[in-house]
């Protein structure tokens, strides 16, 4: 895919930024610290990476995206929605009642989604199956799989990792969106899940670090990734916790939690979009 | 003397003969492949099948990947590990999703004998009958379990499919009509009805045989498929014998007899007993002494009907 400069990313993600503020406040609830952390991620496979289409979103042989972190769904509405799946306004009903846009993504209500995720750990373990789909079908689509750092606190995730270098699913591509913060506080204190790269590297995955925030570095882990010939990919993506909006960044606290009026308007004036 | 043959011997028959037939078919097993009999499949086609290792977490969300890119998967490993410790990935990455998986759990009950009671699970069909959209099936000898099977790979979404280690006597034919979803009578009587699911279902035959001699006219249902279960043959049941006894190799709490008690409460309250595990674990034993010591045998389906009659 012929790409753009970055700052071209960048629009878009203070727009996906917007989005996600805005809908969690009019949610009253919800996971912004994450989401944040996440955009640029999922703007940079939605925007600059992935073979797929918006008006046939069960394309066969499309690229497919798992968010294994499910609570950080905000940031995938706000980027389906930026991309043409569906009108922004309609995520402006996230975690209401009857919406379609529920609290942690339901693949059967909202197009684009390809797995119902949210409990943690089993959307990784899910993109394994689809990349064993893949590889049976020969097909040209990769899997790529969002994870939280948080979340691989989870036993799953370690089956799954050994599973995935055991079927050398080198059409899979997981990152992890390493922000440090999880809901009672730094992971390190928590419970240390560090060295990331070490623990993937001995599971038998090849581990590439990014700058999460910076595009340029994400693209080019995703190209270096499609050419493993025997190995997933995992890309360990150093990313702040509520990115974009000074009064969030690296507060654990901003987790789960939606801001009051002020403060969401103050966050989208610092992103630069209207109220 | 009917043939002996355990319903998971023939699942494995089935997987071998489906799988040369259905090329959509995936199975994926625990490290089990000898135990739960998906290893016949595994030789004769081994590009659709994943040993995924001792980790039935993840074989469950694989499972569930797999089925979301359109295969058909039955997913295998012994009922305890599948139901109890996968429970919550079958619930929210297979039940919730719809995905098209089929978990089919060999060893269940008490009959899995020496291993004891940390691989003797009596909460599965509980568990998953719980789960919105899931079917529960419990097959009662190796021809339903082949007829059923064929049945449950055919629809759509998820099932659960419980079966056996032991051998266990083969009482239908092979061209049985045996319909997903419907129970059946084995037997008609008018006394009393004893409804059956798995291998208690040839010791409800032979309970029904021996109280003929006594005078007491039994009807006996093979109640395979749990979830969704036939109202209508446990409502006429009810109306037409007026009492009930439930015979499943499973807790007493939450399967079976509940399913049937939950029916029979809202339609046609009558007296229900209850013959199953009775709250407690199991232990280490040859199946047959531990069905005589928990009172899973013909002689307790005998004793619970006279109790009501």
């Amino acid at each position: 895919m012929k790409r753009e400069n970055k700052e071209y990313y960048e629009k878009i993600a203070s727009r996906v930024r917007v989005d996600i503020i805005k809908a969690i406040y009019e949610a009253g609830s919800g996971h912004p610290g994450g989401s944040l952390s996440a955009a640029d991620i999922m703007t940079a496979l939605y925007f600059g990476e992935m073979t797929i289409n918006p008006k046939k979103p069960q394309m066969p042989d499309r690229d497919r995206f798992v968010l294994s972190k499910g609570h950080a769904v905000p940031a995938q509405y706000a980027v389906l929605a930026e991309r043409g799946y569906f009108p922004v306004e309609d995520i402006m009903t996230l975690r209401k009642l009857g919406s379609n846009f529920q609290g942690h993504g339901n693949m059967h209500y909202v197009p684009g989604i390809e797995m119902s995720t949210g409990s943690l750990g089993q959307g990784f373990s899910a993109s394994i199956g689809m990349a064993l789909a893949g590889k049976m079908d020969h097909s040209q689509g990769r899997v790529y799989v969002l994870l939280g750092d948080g979340e691989l606190q989870e036993g799953i995730v370690w089956e799954a990792a050994m599973a995935a270098a055991h079927y050398k699913l080198n059409n899979l591509t997981a990152f992890v969106d390493w922000n440090g913060l999880q809901i009672d506080g730094e992971n390190d204190k928590v419970m240390t899940v560090r060295p990331i790269d070490e623990k993937f590297g001995a599971f038998g995955w090849n581990v590439l670090r990014v700058n999460g925030h910076d595009f340029d570095e994400i693209f080019a882990a995703i190209d270096e990734a499609k050419l493993m010939k025997n190995k997933p990919t995992l890309i360990l993506c150093r990313t702040v916790k509520g990115k974009g909006v000074s009064f969030m960044e690296n507060q654990a606290g901003w987790h789960g939690k939606a801001p009051n009026e002020e403060e969401a308007k103050k966050a989208v004036a610092e992103l630069g979009g209207e109220w | 003397m009917a043939e002996s043959i355990a319903t998971r011997a023939a699942y494995g028959e089935f997987l071998v003969e489906e799988g040369a037939r259905n090329k959509n078919l995936v199975v994926m097993d625990a490290d089990l492949s000898g135990s739960t009999k998906t290893n016949g499949f595994a030789k004769a086609c081994p590009e659709r099948f994943f040993n995924m290792g001792i980790a039935e977490q993840n074989l469950m969300g694989a499972a569930a990947g797999l089925a979301l890119s359109g295969k058909t998967v039955c997913a295998s490993t012994f009922a305890m590990f599948a139901s109890g410790r996968a429970f919550e990935i079958i619930r929210n990455s297979i039940g919730y999703t719809g995905a098209n998986v089929k978990v089919c759990a060999t060893h269940a009950g008490i009959t899995v004998g020496e291993d004891g009671a940390s691989h003797q699970t009596f909460e599965d069909i509980a568990l998953m009958r719980t789960i919105p959209g899931m079917t529960v099936v419990n097959p009662s000898d190796a021809a339903s379990t082949k007829i059923l099977m064929r049945q449950v790979v055919e629809m759509e979404g998820p099932c659960y499919v419980r079966l056996g280690r032991a051998s266990v006597p083969v009482f239908y034919d092979d061209y049985a009509n045996i319909t997903l979803g419907k129970g059946n009578v084995l037997r008609q009587g008018k006394d009393i009805t004893v409804i059956a699911t798995g291998i208690m279902v040839s010791s409800a035959m032979m309970a029904a045989s021996q109280l003929a001699e006594e005078g007491i006219d039994v009807r006996v249902i093979d109640m395979h498929t749990i979830k969704p279960i036939d109202e209508e043959i446990i409502i006429e049941a009810a109306n037409e014998t007026g009492k009930i006894v439930t015979a499943e190799e499973h807790s007493v709490i939450g399967g079976l007899g509940s399913a049937v008690a939950e029916v029979v409460t809202r339609n046609c309250p009558v007296k229900i007993a209850m013959v199953g595990q009775h709250d407690t674990y199991g232990e280490s034993g040859k199946p047959d002494e531990l069905r005589e010591k928990y009172g899973m045998t013909a002689a307790d389906i005998v004793n619970a009907v006279r109790g009501l009659y």
